[in-house]
């Protein structure tokens, strides 16, 4: 079996409202997938079909190859989920909540080694209750990583971080990838798409419009963008597109010299994931 | 690389469960010392008169078995329910029924001490002698627990959020105990309030009870009162099982 999740033409109304309308993709085994999408796109609705949590309307589905649907024990067993939002018992420390958890899978994970992986080492005999909203969202992560599974679903599992918090999950995510772990990420954050996955699919209202590694995404959608400051004083930027950098930019630089100007803020970008997602989900 | 056996993770989520209890100390107080407390206040009260003691020891031991189990499960399912800790649980290779399972042998748990602590205490303080009748004893706490949690688990499907639970639960809950004659004999109450009783479980549950620990009349004395409570605990299951949702209705 060579892909960890097969997805094709998946649908899912709720009443007259069609959240998802007909998704194709596939995640590799030890890859990290990204959906990324604006709020209210499916990623969601599509996340909850793959982890069981929801009857799909059309289309077909494997998670490891099973029908998620029939939420089967074996594919519960090799399959992490961190949800959006979820509680955990507030009197149990995460200790005793991890042992909990890995104690309901046939190999689990060392409780220590997850503490540590997620960055909760000092906590283990906080009770949860004391935990704050950051240390949470890293036992939900500990929780999900505890039965030792092959694939890990992570719904949004920065929002609402702060930039330090943000960069110390994504090492962890990092960290899940190095671990031989397939990882399907939902995210309305860019740059967190663009960090962490190896291909990603950009997803709105119910459809996939592009997907692509991050850098091939930015890549295809235009040229190169040359930037300099102009020399006339007021700050405008002088901006050069062009296919072929090397010979617009030796150019350039050779016009700079003979002239004993200095090319200012000089700066040479492709198009990032940005441009193209903001590009793509504009027109909303 | 064994499975955990089903009768294992019914164990550990067991024991996961005693601990939270004891850990939370507004669980606790609610329920254990507010029985107490009904029972010391009202045993004060009626300390002269044996009669009424009588019917207020089994009256607390019904009480007991409805806020242990009805009471108590409605709680906690639907704050398990709107936290998000059913969902989560769903995602793991736990099989519902061995969580249920944990959880209810936890709420049994208290219903069994809790009417321990009664017993105990109609001997040593109301006089009210050792039950009489012990297989009546267990027979109507089996079946009134068994109806109670049906009907709690049932109930928590109506709650529609974590913050109305303990209006929900109380409306249903105080009349309740009113009305059974928890407080005083039923036999002496109105007419009305007596049909309305007769057609709800609990009742029948201190009818049975007061059978057991009081008078010594054997199970056979309130079969179609059994079959009331049996009733509504099959009626209750039922739509427990029916209604459950492992997520909150607001996503």
């Amino acid at each position: 079996m060579e892909n960890a999740i097969e997805v094709s033409g998946l649908r899912k109304s709720y009443g007259d409202y069609e959240a998802v309308r007909g998704i194709d993709f596939t995640v590799r085994r030890g890859e990290v997938f990204g959906l990324l999408g604006p709020n209210g796109a499916g990623k969601t609705t599509t996340v909850e079909i793959l982890e069981g949590y929801r009857a799909r309307g059309e289309g077909d589905v494997a998670v490891l190859g099973f029908d998620p649907e029939q939420r089967p024990r074996a594919m519960r067993e090799r399959v992490g989920i961190v949800l959006q939002s979820t509680g955990i018992y507030r009197h149990v420390t995460v200790r005793e909540v991890l042992e909990h958890f890995g104690s309901l899978y046939p190999a689990p994970r060392a409780v220590d080694e997850v503490i540590g992986l997620v960055g909760l080492t000092g906590k283990e005999d906080q009770r949860a209750r004391r935990l704050s909203g950051g240390q949470l969202r890293r036992l939900d992560l500990a929780l999900a990583l505890v039965g030792d599974p092959e694939l890990i679903f992570l719904d949004e599992p920065t929002t609402g971080f702060d930039p330090a918090a943000r960069h110390a999950a994504w090492d962890t995510i990092r960290s899940l990838k190095a671990l031989g772990k397939t990882v399907l990420l939902t995210t309305h954050y860019l740059d967190e798409a663009q960090e962490l996955a190896d291909r990603v699919a950009i997803i709105k209202d119910g459809r996939i419009i592009v997907e692509g590694s991050p850098t091939e995404l930015g890549a295809a959608s235009g040229p190169y963008r040359i930037a300099y400051r102009a020399d006339n004083g007021d700050g405008t930027f002088v901006v050069h597109e062009t296919d072929d950098p090397t010979a617009l930019l030796h150019e350039l630089t050779e016009r700079a010299l003979a002239s004993g100007t200095r090319l200012e803020g000089l700066s040479v970008t492709r198009p990032t994931l940005e441009d193209v997602y903001l590009e793509l989900t504009a027109d909303a | 690389m064994r499975e955990p056996s089903l009768a294992g993770m019914i164990w550990r989520q067991y024991r996961l469960e005693r601990r939270m209890f004891w850990r939370n100390p507004s669980a606790a107080f609610f329920n254990f010392l507010l029985p107490l407390l009904f029972l010391a206040l009202f045993g004060a009260v009626f300390s002269a008169h044996q009669k009424d003691l009588n019917v207020i020891v089994p009256g607390i031991a019904g009480m007991s078995v409805v806020s242990t189990t009805f009471t108590a499960l409605a709680y906690n399912m639907t704050f398990l329910r709107e936290q998000g800790i059913l969902k989560r649980i769903r995602g793991t290779p736990m099989p519902s029924g061995a969580y249920l399972g944990g959880i209810a042998l936890s709420a049994v748990t208290n219903t069994i001490i809790q009417v321990g602590i009664v017993t105990v205490a109609g001997k040593l303080f109301f006089g009210v002698d050792w039950p009489r009748d012990w297989g009546e004893l267990v027979v109507y706490v089996a079946v009134g627990v068994v109806c109670f949690a049906g009907l709690g688990v049932a109930f928590s499907h109506a709650i529609p959020n974590f913050e109305s639970t303990a209006a929900y639960v109380n409306a249903v809950f105080l009349p309740l105990i009113f009305v059974s004659g928890v407080f005083y004999d039923s036999a002496k109450a109105p007419r009305f309030l007596r049909d309305i009783a007769e057609a709800l479980p609990l009742v029948h549950v201190i009818d049975g009870l007061s059978g057991a620990m009081v008078k010594g009349t054997g199970l056979g004395h309130n079969a179609p009162g059994l079959g009331v409570v049996v009733l509504w605990g099959a009626a209750g299951l039922w739509l427990a099982a029916r209604g459950f949702s492992w997520e909150s209705r607001r996503n």
